[in-house]
Protein backbone atom coordinates (compact mmCIF):
# COMPACT_ATOMS: atom_id res chain seq x y z
CA UNK A 1 0.00 0.00 0.00
CA UNK A 2 2.85 2.38 0.88
CA UNK A 3 4.77 1.56 -2.27
CA UNK A 4 1.63 2.37 -4.22
CA UNK A 5 1.61 5.84 -2.69
CA UNK A 6 5.31 6.58 -2.67
CA UNK A 7 6.21 5.07 -6.03
CA UNK A 8 9.86 5.26 -7.07
CA UNK A 9 8.99 7.86 -9.67
CA UNK A 10 7.36 10.08 -7.03
CA UNK A 11 10.31 9.81 -4.69
CA UNK A 12 12.64 10.55 -7.59
CA UNK A 13 10.75 13.75 -8.42
CA UNK A 14 10.75 14.61 -4.72
CA UNK A 15 14.52 14.18 -4.44
CA UNK A 16 15.44 15.72 -7.78
CA UNK A 17 12.63 18.18 -8.49
CA UNK A 18 12.50 19.37 -12.12
CA UNK A 19 12.07 23.05 -12.92
CA UNK A 20 12.33 24.08 -9.29
CA UNK A 21 13.68 27.61 -9.51
CA UNK A 22 12.53 31.15 -8.90
CA UNK A 23 10.97 32.90 -11.86
CA UNK A 24 10.69 36.60 -11.04
CA UNK A 25 10.15 37.53 -14.70
CA UNK A 26 7.35 35.04 -15.40
CA UNK A 27 4.28 36.68 -16.91
CA UNK A 28 1.88 34.59 -14.80
CA UNK A 29 2.52 33.77 -11.18
CA UNK A 30 0.47 32.55 -8.27
CA UNK A 31 1.06 31.46 -4.72
CA UNK A 32 -0.67 28.48 -3.19
CA UNK A 33 -0.68 27.05 0.31
CA UNK A 34 -2.16 24.23 2.33
CA UNK A 35 -2.17 25.94 5.71
CA UNK A 36 -2.94 22.70 7.51
CA UNK A 37 0.27 21.06 6.32
CA UNK A 38 2.37 24.20 6.17
CA UNK A 39 2.99 23.57 2.47
CA UNK A 40 3.41 26.57 0.24
CA UNK A 41 4.60 27.09 -3.28
CA UNK A 42 4.81 29.61 -6.08
CA UNK A 43 4.15 28.58 -9.68
CA UNK A 44 5.46 30.81 -12.47
CA UNK A 45 4.49 30.48 -16.13
CA UNK A 46 5.82 32.19 -19.22
CA UNK A 47 3.31 32.21 -22.04
CA UNK A 48 4.03 32.37 -25.74
CA UNK A 49 0.60 33.43 -26.97
CA UNK A 50 -1.75 30.72 -25.72
CA UNK A 51 1.09 28.23 -25.30
CA UNK A 52 3.02 27.52 -22.10
CA UNK A 53 6.63 28.33 -23.03
CA UNK A 54 8.08 27.52 -19.61
CA UNK A 55 6.85 26.75 -16.15
CA UNK A 56 8.67 26.53 -12.85
CA UNK A 57 7.93 26.33 -9.15
CA UNK A 58 9.53 27.00 -5.80
CA UNK A 59 8.49 26.43 -2.24
CA UNK A 60 8.36 23.69 0.32
CA UNK A 61 6.13 20.82 1.17
CA UNK A 62 5.73 17.11 1.58
CA UNK A 63 7.07 14.54 -0.87
CA UNK A 64 3.69 14.28 -2.59
CA UNK A 65 3.18 17.99 -3.20
CA UNK A 66 6.79 18.53 -4.30
CA UNK A 67 6.78 15.53 -6.64
CA UNK A 68 3.40 16.52 -8.06
CA UNK A 69 4.69 20.05 -8.72
CA UNK A 70 7.78 18.71 -10.42
CA UNK A 71 5.76 16.34 -12.62
CA UNK A 72 3.32 19.09 -13.44
CA UNK A 73 6.03 21.38 -14.80
CA UNK A 74 7.13 18.66 -17.20
CA UNK A 75 3.60 17.64 -18.16
CA UNK A 76 2.27 21.07 -19.12
CA UNK A 77 5.41 22.36 -20.86
CA UNK A 78 4.45 23.29 -24.42
CA UNK A 79 0.73 22.72 -23.92
CA UNK A 80 -1.90 25.33 -24.68
CA UNK A 81 -3.48 26.91 -21.61
CA UNK A 82 -6.74 25.09 -22.34
CA UNK A 83 -4.98 21.71 -22.65
CA UNK A 84 -3.03 22.31 -19.43
CA UNK A 85 -6.24 23.09 -17.54
CA UNK A 86 -7.90 20.03 -19.07
CA UNK A 87 -4.97 17.87 -17.97
CA UNK A 88 -5.47 19.17 -14.42
CA UNK A 89 -9.07 17.99 -14.67
CA UNK A 90 -7.93 14.54 -15.78
CA UNK A 91 -5.56 14.36 -12.79
CA UNK A 92 -8.39 15.30 -10.43
CA UNK A 93 -10.46 12.46 -11.86
CA UNK A 94 -7.53 10.05 -11.44
CA UNK A 95 -7.21 11.08 -7.77
CA UNK A 96 -10.93 10.45 -7.30
CA UNK A 97 -10.19 6.90 -8.32
CA UNK A 98 -11.57 7.14 -11.87
CA UNK A 99 -9.80 5.28 -14.64
CA UNK A 100 -8.24 7.77 -17.07
CA UNK A 101 -9.26 7.76 -20.73
CA UNK A 102 -5.61 7.86 -21.78
CA UNK A 103 -2.14 7.32 -20.42
CA UNK A 104 -1.21 10.35 -18.34
CA UNK A 105 2.52 9.59 -18.40
CA UNK A 106 4.41 10.29 -15.17
CA UNK A 107 1.23 11.73 -13.64
CA UNK A 108 -0.18 8.21 -13.70
CA UNK A 109 2.15 7.37 -10.81
CA UNK A 110 0.03 9.59 -8.55
CA UNK A 111 -2.98 7.27 -8.79
CA UNK A 112 -2.15 5.47 -5.51
CA UNK A 113 -3.00 8.70 -3.67
CA UNK A 114 -6.68 8.02 -4.32
CA UNK A 115 -6.49 5.54 -1.42
CA UNK A 116 -5.15 8.22 0.96
CA UNK A 117 -7.96 10.80 0.99
CA UNK A 118 -6.21 13.33 3.23
CA UNK A 119 -3.23 13.44 0.87
CA UNK A 120 -5.19 14.29 -2.29
CA UNK A 121 -4.96 18.00 -1.55
CA UNK A 122 -1.16 17.66 -1.39
CA UNK A 123 -1.06 16.39 -4.96
CA UNK A 124 -3.54 19.01 -6.16
CA UNK A 125 -1.86 22.05 -4.58
CA UNK A 126 0.50 22.68 -7.54
CA UNK A 127 -2.35 22.28 -10.01
CA UNK A 128 -4.68 24.62 -8.15
CA UNK A 129 -1.84 27.13 -8.02
CA UNK A 130 -1.18 26.70 -11.74
CA UNK A 131 -4.85 27.35 -12.47
CA UNK A 132 -4.66 30.55 -10.47
CA UNK A 133 -1.53 31.58 -12.34
CA UNK A 134 -3.17 30.98 -15.70
CA UNK A 135 -6.67 32.25 -15.06
CA UNK A 136 -7.07 36.03 -15.15
CA UNK A 137 -8.86 37.31 -12.00
CA UNK A 138 -12.13 37.93 -13.87
CA UNK A 139 -12.28 34.38 -15.19
CA UNK A 140 -11.48 33.10 -11.72
CA UNK A 141 -14.47 34.90 -10.28
CA UNK A 142 -16.71 33.20 -12.82
CA UNK A 143 -15.39 29.76 -11.98
CA UNK A 144 -16.36 30.14 -8.33
CA UNK B 1 7.34 -6.38 10.80
CA UNK B 2 9.24 -9.02 12.78
CA UNK B 3 11.25 -6.12 14.15
CA UNK B 4 8.08 -4.44 15.39
CA UNK B 5 6.81 -7.61 17.00
CA UNK B 6 10.12 -8.26 18.79
CA UNK B 7 10.20 -4.68 20.07
CA UNK B 8 6.61 -4.99 21.23
CA UNK B 9 7.30 -8.24 23.07
CA UNK B 10 10.32 -6.77 24.87
CA UNK B 11 8.40 -3.73 25.96
CA UNK B 12 5.38 -5.77 26.99
CA UNK B 13 7.62 -7.64 29.46
CA UNK B 14 9.11 -4.40 30.70
CA UNK B 15 5.66 -2.78 30.96
CA UNK B 16 4.28 -5.63 33.03
CA UNK B 17 6.99 -5.04 35.61
CA UNK B 18 6.79 -1.25 35.86
CA UNK B 19 3.10 -0.42 35.68
CA UNK B 20 0.92 -0.67 38.73
CA UNK B 21 -2.27 -0.96 36.73
CA UNK B 22 -3.14 -4.22 35.05
CA UNK B 23 -2.82 -2.73 31.62
CA UNK B 24 -4.19 -5.70 29.68
CA UNK B 25 -7.35 -5.73 31.72
CA UNK B 26 -7.71 -1.99 31.54
CA UNK B 27 -7.22 -1.90 27.79
CA UNK B 28 -9.95 -4.50 27.36
CA UNK B 29 -12.37 -1.80 28.57
CA UNK B 30 -11.64 0.19 25.38
CA UNK B 31 -13.05 -1.72 22.40
CA UNK B 32 -11.33 0.47 19.80
CA UNK B 33 -7.88 -0.32 21.21
CA UNK B 34 -8.44 -3.94 20.21
CA UNK B 35 -8.71 -3.08 16.57
CA UNK B 36 -6.27 -4.72 14.21
CA UNK B 37 -4.46 -3.23 11.27
CA UNK B 38 -3.06 -5.65 8.67
CA UNK B 39 -3.11 -8.46 11.18
CA UNK B 40 -1.36 -6.44 13.91
CA UNK B 41 -2.80 -4.56 16.85
CA UNK B 42 -3.44 -0.93 15.91
CA UNK B 43 -1.21 1.49 17.84
CA UNK B 44 -3.25 4.51 18.90
CA UNK B 45 -1.06 7.51 19.70
CA UNK B 46 -3.53 10.31 19.02
CA UNK B 47 -5.24 10.59 22.40
CA UNK B 48 -4.55 14.33 22.58
CA UNK B 49 -6.82 14.72 19.55
CA UNK B 50 -9.48 12.40 20.96
CA UNK B 51 -9.19 9.84 23.70
CA UNK B 52 -10.67 6.36 23.37
CA UNK B 53 -13.97 5.57 25.04
CA UNK B 54 -14.48 2.82 27.62
CA UNK B 55 -17.47 0.53 27.31
CA UNK B 56 -18.95 1.93 30.55
CA UNK B 57 -19.55 5.24 28.77
CA UNK B 58 -21.31 3.56 25.86
CA UNK B 59 -23.41 1.53 28.31
CA UNK B 60 -24.55 4.66 30.16
CA UNK B 61 -25.47 6.35 26.89
CA UNK B 62 -27.32 3.24 25.68
CA UNK B 63 -29.24 3.08 28.94
CA UNK B 64 -30.50 6.59 28.31
CA UNK B 65 -31.56 5.80 24.75
CA UNK B 66 -33.03 2.39 25.60
CA UNK B 67 -34.68 3.10 28.95
CA UNK B 68 -34.85 6.81 29.77
CA UNK B 69 -35.34 8.45 26.40
CA UNK B 70 -37.14 11.75 26.86
CA UNK B 71 -36.35 15.43 26.88
CA UNK B 72 -35.11 16.98 30.10
CA UNK B 73 -36.68 19.64 32.33
CA UNK B 74 -40.20 19.13 30.97
CA UNK B 75 -42.68 16.33 30.70
CA UNK B 76 -44.77 15.11 33.61
CA UNK B 77 -44.03 11.44 33.20
CA UNK B 78 -41.57 8.92 34.53
CA UNK B 79 -39.30 8.83 31.48
CA UNK B 80 -38.84 12.59 31.59
CA UNK B 81 -38.16 12.52 35.32
CA UNK B 82 -35.53 9.83 34.91
CA UNK B 83 -33.87 11.59 31.98
CA UNK B 84 -33.73 14.84 33.94
CA UNK B 85 -32.34 13.10 36.99
CA UNK B 86 -29.65 11.37 34.94
CA UNK B 87 -28.70 14.59 33.17
CA UNK B 88 -28.52 16.60 36.38
CA UNK B 89 -26.63 13.80 38.13
CA UNK B 90 -24.01 14.15 35.40
CA UNK B 91 -23.71 17.84 36.25
CA UNK B 92 -23.13 16.99 39.93
CA UNK B 93 -20.61 14.38 38.88
CA UNK B 94 -18.66 16.94 36.89
CA UNK B 95 -18.82 19.52 39.68
CA UNK B 96 -17.33 16.92 42.04
CA UNK B 97 -14.66 15.92 39.52
CA UNK B 98 -13.52 19.50 39.04
CA UNK B 99 -13.78 20.52 42.67
CA UNK B 100 -16.34 23.13 41.65
CA UNK B 101 -18.09 24.30 44.83
CA UNK B 102 -21.38 25.19 43.15
CA UNK B 103 -23.28 23.18 40.52
CA UNK B 104 -24.82 26.43 39.28
CA UNK B 105 -21.43 27.19 37.77
CA UNK B 106 -21.31 24.00 35.68
CA UNK B 107 -22.62 24.69 32.17
CA UNK B 108 -22.84 22.00 29.51
CA UNK B 109 -21.58 23.07 26.08
CA UNK B 110 -20.77 21.22 22.87
CA UNK B 111 -17.09 21.24 23.76
CA UNK B 112 -14.16 23.41 24.81
CA UNK B 113 -14.47 25.55 21.70
CA UNK B 114 -18.05 26.51 22.48
CA UNK B 115 -17.21 27.12 26.15
CA UNK B 116 -14.38 29.48 25.19
CA UNK B 117 -16.57 31.27 22.66
CA UNK B 118 -19.23 31.62 25.32
CA UNK B 119 -16.84 33.45 27.64
CA UNK B 120 -15.23 35.53 24.89
CA UNK B 121 -18.65 36.60 23.69
CA UNK B 122 -20.79 36.93 26.82
CA UNK B 123 -18.11 37.98 29.31
CA UNK B 124 -16.00 39.89 26.78
CA UNK B 125 -18.94 41.91 25.50
CA UNK B 126 -19.71 43.02 29.04
CA UNK B 127 -16.24 43.53 30.47
CA UNK B 128 -13.85 44.50 27.70
CA UNK B 129 -13.46 48.02 26.37
CA UNK B 130 -10.93 50.27 24.65
CA UNK B 131 -7.58 50.21 26.45
CA UNK B 132 -8.33 46.90 28.19
CA UNK B 133 -6.01 43.97 27.70
CA UNK B 134 -6.40 40.21 27.57
CA UNK B 135 -3.24 38.24 28.31
CA UNK B 136 -2.86 34.94 26.43
CA UNK B 137 0.20 32.81 25.76
CA UNK B 138 1.88 32.09 22.43
CA UNK B 139 1.12 28.41 23.02
CA UNK B 140 -2.68 28.69 22.82
CA UNK B 141 -4.74 26.40 20.65
CA UNK B 142 -6.57 28.37 17.96
CA UNK B 143 -9.79 27.94 19.94
CA UNK B 144 -8.39 29.97 22.85
CA UNK B 145 -6.96 32.60 20.51
CA UNK B 146 -9.35 33.36 17.67
CA UNK B 147 -12.42 34.01 19.92
CA UNK B 148 -10.30 36.58 21.78
CA UNK B 149 -9.14 38.15 18.54
CA UNK B 150 -12.79 38.65 17.61
CA UNK B 151 -13.75 39.93 21.07
CA UNK B 152 -10.79 42.33 21.15
CA UNK B 153 -11.65 43.65 17.69
CA UNK B 154 -15.30 44.15 18.62
CA UNK B 155 -14.51 45.90 21.90
CA UNK B 156 -11.35 47.81 21.00
CA UNK B 157 -9.29 45.79 23.47
CA UNK B 158 -5.71 44.58 22.99
CA UNK B 159 -4.27 41.07 23.19
CA UNK B 160 -0.90 40.43 24.84
CA UNK B 161 1.05 37.18 24.80
CA UNK B 162 3.21 35.46 27.36
CA UNK B 163 6.30 34.12 25.52
CA UNK B 164 8.09 30.77 25.87
CA UNK B 165 11.50 29.94 27.25
CA UNK B 166 14.10 28.11 25.11
CA UNK B 167 12.93 24.85 26.68
CA UNK B 168 9.39 25.38 25.46
CA UNK B 169 7.80 26.39 28.76
CA UNK B 170 5.91 29.57 29.61
CA UNK B 171 8.31 32.37 30.50
CA UNK B 172 6.92 33.53 33.83
CA UNK B 173 9.64 36.18 34.10
CA UNK B 174 7.64 38.19 31.54
CA UNK B 175 4.56 38.25 33.78
CA UNK B 176 5.64 41.39 35.62
CA UNK B 177 5.84 43.29 32.37
CA UNK B 178 2.67 41.87 30.80
CA UNK B 179 0.25 41.77 33.72
CA UNK B 180 -0.85 45.32 34.49
CA UNK B 181 -3.87 47.15 35.80
CA UNK B 182 -5.12 47.17 32.21
CA UNK B 183 -5.26 43.34 32.16
CA UNK B 184 -8.89 42.28 32.44
CA UNK B 185 -8.35 38.59 31.83
CA UNK B 186 -5.63 35.96 31.69
CA UNK B 187 -6.75 33.18 29.31
CA UNK B 188 -4.25 30.36 29.40
CA UNK B 189 -4.01 26.73 28.41
CA UNK B 190 -3.60 24.29 31.28
CA UNK B 191 -1.40 22.16 29.03
CA UNK B 192 -0.25 22.85 25.50
CA UNK B 193 -1.57 20.34 22.98
CA UNK B 194 1.77 20.61 21.16
CA UNK B 195 4.46 20.92 23.83
CA UNK B 196 2.99 18.65 26.48
CA UNK B 197 4.61 20.92 29.08
CA UNK B 198 2.94 21.23 32.45
CA UNK B 199 1.80 24.75 33.23
CA UNK B 200 2.33 26.39 36.65
CA UNK B 201 -1.33 27.32 36.92
CA UNK B 202 -1.32 28.25 40.60
CA UNK B 203 1.44 30.82 40.07
CA UNK B 204 -0.32 32.23 36.99
CA UNK B 205 -3.67 32.52 38.74
CA UNK B 206 -2.24 34.27 41.76
CA UNK B 207 -0.22 36.70 39.60
CA UNK B 208 -3.32 37.53 37.56
CA UNK B 209 -5.48 37.99 40.61
CA UNK B 210 -2.93 40.31 42.19
CA UNK B 211 -3.64 42.84 39.42
CA UNK B 212 -7.39 42.21 39.60
CA UNK B 213 -7.59 40.21 36.36
CA UNK B 214 -10.01 37.32 35.86
CA UNK B 215 -8.58 33.94 34.89
CA UNK B 216 -9.75 31.42 32.32
CA UNK B 217 -8.10 28.01 31.97
CA UNK B 218 -8.41 26.01 28.76
CA UNK B 219 -8.27 22.55 30.31
CA UNK B 220 -9.00 20.57 27.14
CA UNK B 221 -5.60 18.84 27.28
CA UNK B 222 -5.01 19.09 30.99
CA UNK B 223 -8.08 17.25 32.23
CA UNK B 224 -6.96 13.73 31.24
CA UNK B 225 -3.52 14.17 32.79
CA UNK B 226 -3.96 15.97 36.11
CA UNK B 227 -6.52 16.29 38.83
CA UNK B 228 -8.19 19.70 38.65
CA UNK B 229 -9.25 21.51 41.81
CA UNK B 230 -11.16 24.53 40.63
CA UNK B 231 -11.89 25.97 44.08
CA UNK B 232 -8.29 25.54 45.19
CA UNK B 233 -6.96 26.99 41.96
CA UNK B 234 -9.15 30.07 42.20
CA UNK B 235 -9.73 30.42 38.46
CA UNK B 236 -12.90 32.16 37.25
CA UNK B 237 -13.54 29.99 34.19
CA UNK B 238 -12.41 26.55 33.09
CA UNK B 239 -13.30 24.85 29.83
CA UNK B 240 -12.97 21.21 28.82
CA UNK B 241 -14.16 18.67 26.25
CA UNK B 242 -15.74 15.30 26.91
CA UNK B 243 -14.13 13.57 23.97
CA UNK B 244 -10.62 14.25 25.28
CA UNK B 245 -11.64 12.86 28.67
CA UNK B 246 -12.83 9.35 27.71
CA UNK B 247 -16.30 10.74 27.01
CA UNK B 248 -18.32 11.10 23.82
CA UNK B 249 -18.00 13.86 21.24
CA UNK B 250 -20.42 16.78 21.28
CA UNK B 251 -20.22 17.53 24.99
CA UNK B 252 -18.05 19.93 26.93
CA UNK B 253 -18.15 21.96 30.08
CA UNK B 254 -17.71 25.53 31.12
CA UNK B 255 -17.11 25.55 34.86
CA UNK B 256 -17.24 29.04 36.30
CA UNK B 257 -17.68 30.98 39.49
CA UNK B 258 -21.44 31.57 39.58
CA UNK B 259 -20.90 35.27 40.30
CA UNK B 260 -19.07 35.58 36.96
CA UNK B 261 -21.97 33.96 35.13
CA UNK B 262 -24.49 36.10 37.00
CA UNK B 263 -22.99 39.25 35.53
CA UNK B 264 -23.11 37.95 31.94
CA UNK B 265 -25.92 38.08 29.42
CA UNK B 266 -26.72 34.81 27.61
CA UNK B 267 -24.56 33.54 24.75
CA UNK B 268 -27.04 31.48 22.75
CA UNK B 269 -30.73 32.27 23.03
CA UNK B 270 -33.76 30.01 22.71
CA UNK B 271 -35.71 27.61 24.83
CA UNK B 272 -34.74 26.73 28.39
CA UNK B 273 -32.45 29.74 28.90
CA UNK B 274 -35.35 32.13 29.55
CA UNK B 275 -37.53 32.82 32.54
CA UNK B 276 -40.42 34.85 31.11
CA UNK B 277 -40.83 35.86 27.46
CA UNK B 278 -43.08 38.49 25.97
CA UNK B 279 -43.21 39.57 22.34
CA UNK B 280 -40.95 42.46 23.29
CA UNK B 281 -38.34 40.80 25.46
CA UNK B 282 -37.33 38.12 27.91
CA UNK B 283 -35.86 37.60 31.34
CA UNK B 284 -33.20 35.01 31.95
CA UNK B 285 -33.49 31.66 33.60
CA UNK B 286 -31.42 30.89 36.71
CA UNK B 287 -27.92 29.45 36.49
CA UNK B 288 -26.70 27.32 34.87
CA UNK B 289 -29.71 27.06 32.54
CA UNK B 290 -29.30 30.64 31.33
CA UNK B 291 -26.37 29.32 29.29
CA UNK B 292 -27.99 26.13 28.03
CA UNK B 293 -30.28 27.21 25.24
CA UNK B 294 -32.16 24.47 23.43
CA UNK B 295 -32.28 20.76 24.14
CA UNK B 296 -28.83 19.85 25.45
CA UNK B 297 -26.74 16.83 24.41
CA UNK B 298 -28.39 14.65 27.06
CA UNK B 299 -26.88 11.26 26.30
CA UNK B 300 -23.48 12.89 25.89
CA UNK B 301 -23.68 14.59 29.28
CA UNK B 302 -24.63 11.27 30.86
CA UNK B 303 -21.77 9.62 28.98
CA UNK B 304 -19.31 12.21 30.27
CA UNK B 305 -20.51 11.57 33.81
CA UNK B 306 -19.83 7.85 33.30
CA UNK B 307 -16.39 8.65 31.89
CA UNK B 308 -15.50 10.54 35.06
CA UNK B 309 -16.72 7.61 37.18
CA UNK B 310 -14.41 5.37 35.17
CA UNK B 311 -11.49 7.78 35.43
CA UNK B 312 -11.81 8.18 39.17
CA UNK B 313 -12.11 4.42 39.52
CA UNK B 314 -8.57 4.31 38.18
CA UNK B 315 -7.45 7.35 40.13
CA UNK B 316 -5.10 10.15 39.25
CA UNK B 317 -2.29 8.70 41.38
CA UNK B 318 -2.21 5.60 39.17
CA UNK B 319 -2.64 7.75 36.07
CA UNK B 320 0.33 9.94 37.01
CA UNK B 321 2.48 6.89 37.66
CA UNK B 322 1.55 5.36 34.28
CA UNK B 323 2.18 8.65 32.53
CA UNK B 324 5.56 9.10 34.20
CA UNK B 325 6.62 5.70 32.87
CA UNK B 326 5.33 6.57 29.39
CA UNK B 327 7.06 9.96 29.47
CA UNK B 328 10.41 8.50 30.48
CA UNK B 329 10.12 5.81 27.83
CA UNK B 330 9.10 8.29 25.14
CA UNK B 331 11.93 10.66 26.00
CA UNK B 332 14.43 7.81 25.80
CA UNK B 333 13.13 6.68 22.40
CA UNK B 334 12.58 10.03 20.73
CA UNK B 335 16.13 11.37 20.68
CA UNK B 336 18.64 12.75 18.23
CA UNK B 337 20.18 9.34 17.63
CA UNK B 338 16.92 8.42 15.91
CA UNK B 339 16.90 11.64 13.86
CA UNK B 340 14.19 13.10 16.10
CA UNK B 341 14.01 16.69 17.30
CA UNK B 342 11.55 16.71 20.19
CA UNK B 343 9.73 19.85 21.31
CA UNK B 344 9.09 20.76 24.93
CA UNK B 345 10.99 20.04 28.13
CA UNK B 346 13.27 16.96 28.44
CA UNK B 347 12.65 16.70 32.17
CA UNK B 348 9.95 14.03 32.61
CA UNK B 349 8.59 15.76 35.71
CA UNK B 350 7.78 18.85 33.66
CA UNK B 351 5.70 17.26 30.94
CA UNK B 352 3.02 14.78 30.00
CA UNK B 353 3.52 11.97 27.45
CA UNK B 354 2.46 14.17 24.53
CA UNK B 355 5.35 14.25 22.07
CA UNK B 356 5.61 16.63 19.13
CA UNK B 357 8.66 16.24 16.97
CA UNK B 358 10.34 16.54 13.58
CA UNK B 359 12.37 13.78 11.98
CA UNK B 360 15.25 13.75 9.51
CA UNK B 361 15.83 10.69 7.35
CA UNK B 362 18.97 8.55 7.43
CA UNK B 363 20.67 10.98 5.02
CA UNK B 364 19.86 13.94 7.27
CA UNK B 365 17.10 15.37 5.07
CA UNK B 366 13.89 16.40 6.85
CA UNK B 367 10.89 14.11 6.42
CA UNK B 368 7.74 16.16 6.03
CA UNK B 369 5.34 15.46 8.93
CA UNK B 370 2.57 14.40 6.57
CA UNK B 371 4.85 11.95 4.78
CA UNK B 372 5.98 10.61 8.14
CA UNK B 373 2.43 10.31 9.49
CA UNK B 374 1.34 8.53 6.31
CA UNK B 375 4.17 6.01 6.65
CA UNK B 376 3.40 5.47 10.33
CA UNK B 377 -0.31 5.17 9.54
CA UNK B 378 0.41 2.50 6.94
CA UNK B 379 2.11 0.50 9.72
CA UNK B 380 -0.91 0.92 11.97
CA UNK B 381 0.63 3.66 14.12
CA UNK B 382 -1.88 6.50 14.50
CA UNK B 383 -0.28 9.93 15.04
CA UNK B 384 -1.21 13.47 14.07
CA UNK B 385 0.68 15.59 11.55
CA UNK B 386 0.21 19.26 10.80
CA UNK B 387 0.07 22.58 12.60
CA UNK B 388 -1.89 21.04 15.51
CA UNK B 389 -4.26 24.05 15.53
CA UNK B 390 -1.45 26.16 16.98
CA UNK B 391 0.07 27.98 14.03
CA UNK B 392 1.38 30.95 16.04
CA UNK B 393 3.22 28.56 18.34
CA UNK B 394 4.78 26.63 15.46
CA UNK B 395 5.77 29.88 13.76
CA UNK B 396 7.42 30.90 17.03
CA UNK B 397 9.36 27.64 16.97
CA UNK B 398 10.35 28.13 13.32
CA UNK B 399 8.27 25.18 12.11
CA UNK B 400 5.33 24.91 9.77
CA UNK B 401 4.17 21.48 10.87
CA UNK B 402 5.11 18.74 13.30
CA UNK B 403 4.22 15.14 14.02
CA UNK B 404 2.60 14.44 17.37
CA UNK B 405 2.36 11.14 19.21
CA UNK B 406 0.18 11.50 22.28
CA UNK B 407 -0.50 8.98 25.01
CA UNK B 408 -3.13 8.43 27.64
CA UNK B 409 -2.81 6.18 30.69
CA UNK B 410 -4.07 3.25 28.59
CA UNK B 411 -1.15 3.57 26.18
CA UNK B 412 1.40 0.78 26.51
CA UNK B 413 5.18 1.12 26.44
CA UNK B 414 5.07 -1.38 23.59
CA UNK B 415 3.07 1.13 21.55
CA UNK B 416 5.86 3.67 21.95
CA UNK B 417 8.35 0.99 20.87
CA UNK B 418 6.21 0.39 17.80
CA UNK B 419 6.31 4.13 17.09
CA UNK B 420 10.11 4.16 17.34
CA UNK B 421 10.43 1.14 15.06
CA UNK B 422 8.07 2.74 12.53
CA UNK B 423 10.09 5.98 12.61
CA UNK B 424 13.26 3.97 11.94
CA UNK B 425 11.53 2.30 9.03
CA UNK B 426 10.36 5.64 7.63
CA UNK B 427 13.87 7.08 7.85
CA UNK B 428 15.22 4.20 5.81
CA UNK B 429 12.29 4.29 3.41
CA UNK B 430 12.93 7.90 2.46
CA UNK B 431 16.68 7.68 2.16
CA UNK B 432 17.15 4.31 0.50
CA UNK B 433 18.56 4.38 -3.03
CA UNK B 434 15.87 4.27 -5.69
CA UNK B 435 15.67 3.25 -9.30
CA UNK B 436 15.68 6.29 -11.56
CA UNK B 437 12.24 7.34 -12.80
Amino acid sequence: MLDELYQDLILDHHRRPRNKRPCPACSCRAEGANALCGDSLVVGVSLDGERIASVSFEGQGCAISQASASMMTEAVQGLSVADALALGGELRALLRGEAPARDLGDLQSLEGIARFPVRIKCALLPWTTLEHALAPPAAREERR
Amino acid sequence: MTLLRAAAATAARRGARSAELDLDRLRADFPALEREHDGRRQVYLDSAASSQTPRAVLDAMSRYYLEQRANVHRGDYALAFEATLAYEAARDRIARFLGAPDRRGVVFTRGTTEALNLVAHAWGRRHLGPGDEVLLTVAEHHSNLVPWQLAARARGATLRFLPLTEEGELDLSALDRLLTRRTRLLAVTGMSNVLGARVPLAALVSAARSVGARVLVDAAQLALHERIDLAGLGADFLALSGHKLLGPTGIGVLAARPERLEEMDPFLAGGEMVDDVTLEGATWNELPYRFEAGTPPIAEAIGLGAALDYLEGIGFAAIRAREAALTRHGLALLDAGRGVRLLGPRDPARRAPVFSFSVVDASGDPIHPHDLATLLGAEGVAVRAGHQCARPLLRELGLSAVTRASCAFYTSLAELDALAAAIDHARTFFSRPRARG
